[in-house]
């Protein structure tokens, strides 16, 4: 048996969430919620919290003068990635026109999602 | 001889402005030239690079960059004319009525502009160290977590290494997670009140996810270093919000970032002579969202700051409408008489409404009338009382500063109050 502490992030309320789980790591009980929605977002959170990943990189040849492209993975990605998939995009550069949607990086830190960009960039 | 007369004149080519072109043009409006002082248009979603927007406009998260240009795209498709690089130096109003903009840029100089309606558009800026009054020296290494997110995002420079933020407002928490991502180093987020103005989802993904803690009742008392900043020293506060002696922490860092709160840019409107409210810094304005000087009207963070760029756009396209109309009416010479207004008052504890009066001729359908409360609040209900009638009552589980509260005015209620005297809004005991 092992507990974990959240905070709801459904609404302004923020209920602290007390998360029980067996010895599998499979949730047994939510309690400190105070609508399904607490009890939804908790069990996520607990067996596969994931998080859309924004950043930006390098841009050259652009002729507005810009230096950087803003980007993001394509889908959520496991939450233990992100720090992988910052790692990945590290040293990236490239090169002007971007579109947004264009994909900057495939599969990236083998997740199986694209990062794209966000923002035209000349 | 290039044009300088036009029908509607847009200040500031942010989400505010675009949304009020675009639904100016779709309210039949033809003549638009919209000013941007950046290079480009879109404003602070520019640089707003993560996501989370256009829930309620689009049915989807996108980051700020991706929200603008949905916006651009409007604008551009349907042809509205623009001027970017173009700063509004002053705004003015003559004999007949008409205003007059004063721009500059680097190709056409100085442009005298005249149009029949103008849209005060021109968003927010940041509190500064200065108005914190927090002592120490001038050391490099403080800036606004606005500047810091410019940096990172559209210059390509990282601002520091080791990172104290002092207030927790949405910038400074999406700050502390993009300087950690990176490479950087944040100690410590402190906030002087007891509660976080920042969105619970910013405070779990942006500081707990990377184990950055939030202190609580805490400001920064001294700033250490004299060339760069060596340290930074915070301490709780009590009720009163002073300093607690003897529970001072002292961090080694390089860089501090403020997130302290955010005021409406109004210089022009001041100029132009708006009458201003206290509360929100920003013009005091009707249901059409028209300022005390008639044809100007005000919308999105100039008015008053929004939490969320989807009701910046919603409330904007309300200002582009009314503008509209108001062009037809001056056109037709029906521009009506001053017409009887009904304040709006707000009680039990909410800080502000906008609008502060309204026209009920003036509602089509509905109008919604955005307030905020000035302190957290659980188990209330907000009332609307038409004329001392309560006409709509809602229970809010929790009602927070940072979160802006709205309640709907339909033409259903207002006709069965024909002679309509008051329009109180309270928060009561739920």
């Amino acid at each position: 048996m092992k507990h974990k502490e959240l905070t709801c992030i459904g609404c302004p309320l923020g209920c602290r969430l007390d998360v029980l789980l067996d010895d599998t790591g499979a949730v047994t009980m939510v309690t400190g919620n105070t609508c399904p929605n607490g009890e939804k977002y908790a069990r996520k959170e607990v067996t596969s919290p994931t998080r859309i990943v924004t950043s930006s990189v390098r841009v050259y040849g652009s002729k507005m003068g810009e230096r950087m492209v803003p980007l993001k993975t394509a889908a959520d990605i496991p939450k233990s990635k992100v720090m992988d998939v910052i790692r990945d995009l590290a040293g990236v550069s490239v090169p002007c026109p971007v579109e947004i949607g264009d994909v900057i990086l495939h599969d990236v830190a083998g997740t199986g999602v694209d990062v794209i960009a966000t923002k035209h960039v000349e | 001889m290039e044009k300088t007369e036009y029908n509607l004149i847009i200040i500031g080519g942010g989400p505010a402005g675009l949304a009020a072109a675009v639904s100016a043009y779709d309210a039949g409006e033809r003549s638009i030239l919209v000013l941007e002082r950046d290079l480009r248009l879109g404003g602070i979603l520019n640089q707003c690079i993560h996501n989370g927007f256009g829930l309620h406009t689009f049915q989807e998260e996108l980051t700020g960059p991706e929200y603008a240009q949905r916006f651009i795209d409007r604008l551009t498709e349907r042809g509205i004319a623009y001027k970017s690089d173009t700063m509004v130096v002053s705004v003015g109003t003559s004999e007949d009525g008409y205003k007059e903009v004063a721009a500059v840029n680097e190709t056409d100089g100085l442009l005298l502009l005249k149009c029949k309606a103008l849209i005060l558009a021109m968003g927010c800026r940041e509190r500064s160290r200065g108005a914190l009054n927090i002592p120490g020296f001038r050391p490099a290494g403080i800036f606004s977590a606005g500047t810091a997110q410019r940096l990172v995002n559209i210059e390509g420079y990282l601002p520091g290494r080791r990172v104290v933020i002092l207030g927790s407002g949405d910038i400074g928490l999406i700050m502390a997670r993009r300087m950690t991502l990176e490479g950087a180093k944040v100690l410590v987020c402190a906030e002087l009140m007891p509660y976080s103005g920042g969105l619970k989802r910013n405070i779990v993904q942006c500081l707990d996810d990377f184990g950055i803690p939030l202190k609580l009742s805490h400001t920064v008392v001294r700033i250490e270093g004299k060339e760069r900043v060596e340290a930074v020293v915070i301490a709780e506060v009590g009720a009163d919000r002073k300093p607690i002696p003897g529970t001072e922490e002292r961090y080694e860092c390089d860089t501090l970032l403020l997130s302290v709160g955010l005021l409406p840019e109004n210089e022009l409107s001041i100029g132009l002579g708006v009458e201003m409210s206290t509360v929100t810094n920003g013009p005091v304005v009707n249901e059409s969202l028209e300022t005390s000087v008639p044809g100007v009207f005000a919308a999105g963070n100039v008015l008053h700051v929004h939490d969320l760029v989807d009701y910046v756009s919603e409330e904007a396209a309300l200002a582009g409408k009314s503008a509209a109309a108001y062009i037809r009416e001056y056109d037709q010479g029906s521009i009506s008489e001053e017409m009887a207004r009904i304040p709006v008052t707000v009680s039990g504890g909410i800080r502000y409404s906008v609008p502060v009066s309204v026209a009920p001729g003036r509602i089509s359908d509905w109008l919604k009338v955005r307030f905020r409360v000035g302190d957290v609040m659980r188990n209330k209900k907000v009332v609307l009382y038409l004329d001392g009638v309560k006409e709509l009552s809602k229970r809010r589980h929790v009602m927070a500063p940072g979160e802006m509260e709205e309640v709907v005015l339909t033409r259903k209620v207002l006709d069965k109050h024909p002679d309509l005297k008051s329009i109180e809004i309270k928060v009561e005991e739920g």
